[in-house]
């Protein structure tokens, strides 16, 4: 255990869903504007979510387990990186059911 | 306002931006649940590590259970937990799952890289995922 305990948690979901863009064909990192401007707004308000717990002491961060470095509001870098490493991982599963079993999402446009 | 009502407030915005605002209708669809039952595992694992080692700490003002013990794992079920995390984690995680897949699939009908569709998987792994 160290600074980058958290750090480690955030690359085992990147790498344990990877497998998934190649083998299932999921086309989620190659969709790079829709993932980026999907994220932007999730990263967004769930900050605003985060600040809030911090400055209410719903949670806190051993110093020990985490980055260390701080952006705004005393958010983690560890805790922003979460917030875009696991809706990644959530449209990665999406996508991947939806290669295996061909069923509709509702963005399939006419066809 | 408590970490509770907080998720709570999260669950009927999420719902209700999917079903009234974005129309987008996810929580009515198969695909949403069946990746959602995958990703709750995923989470109950990695939050379980998150909040089994004290990585993250609660105050028990906060939520239904008590605060994160300084010196020793919280409960690993029970006390308002469920794999360590306080079960306010798995509603949080729903928030945090449906608004991504919301702006997702609304992007995608808006016209924003629809393309290229998903699938088909590679022939190597069909046998796996039972394709059809």
């Amino acid at each position: 255990m160290s600074k980058f305990a958290y750090l480690s948690v955030l690359l085992a979901c990147l790498v344990g869903t990877a497998w998934l863009e190649y083998f299932l064909r999921t086309k989620v990192y190659r969709r790079t504007i829709r993932l980026v401007l999907t994220v932007i707004p999730v990263v967004l308000a769930f900050s605003i979510w985060d600040a809030y717990a911090i400055a209410h002491g719903h949670w806190k961060f051993d110093p020990r387990y985490v980055s260390g470095i701080t952006t705004v509001a005393n958010i983690p870098l560890d805790e922003i990186l979460f917030f875009i490493v696991i809706p990644i991982c959530s449209i990665l599963s999406f996508e991947a059911v939806r290669s295996a079993r061909n069923w509709q999402a509702g963005d399939e446009g006419k066809k | 306002m408590t970490y509770t009502q907080l998720t709570i407030i999260g669950v009927l915005s999420v719902v209700a931006l999917d079903l009234y605002v974005f129309k987008t209708q996810i929580l009515r669809r198969k695909v949403f649940w069946a990746s959602y039952s995958i990703v709750i595992f995923f989470q109950l694992v990695t939050n379980g590590i998150l909040t089994g080692f004290g990585i993250v700490e609660y105050d028990g003002k906060a939520i239904i259970g008590s605060s994160t013990p300084p010196d020793s794992p919280p409960a690993f079920i029970g006390n308002g937990r469920l794999v360590f995390a306080p079960i306010e984690d798995l509603l949080f995680g729903f928030c945090l799952v449906v608004l991504t897949l919301i702006l997702w699939v609304w992007l995608g009908r808006v016209g924003v890289q629809r393309e290229p569709m998903s699938g088909p998987p590679r022939k190597s792994i069909e046998r796996f995922v039972g394709s059809k």
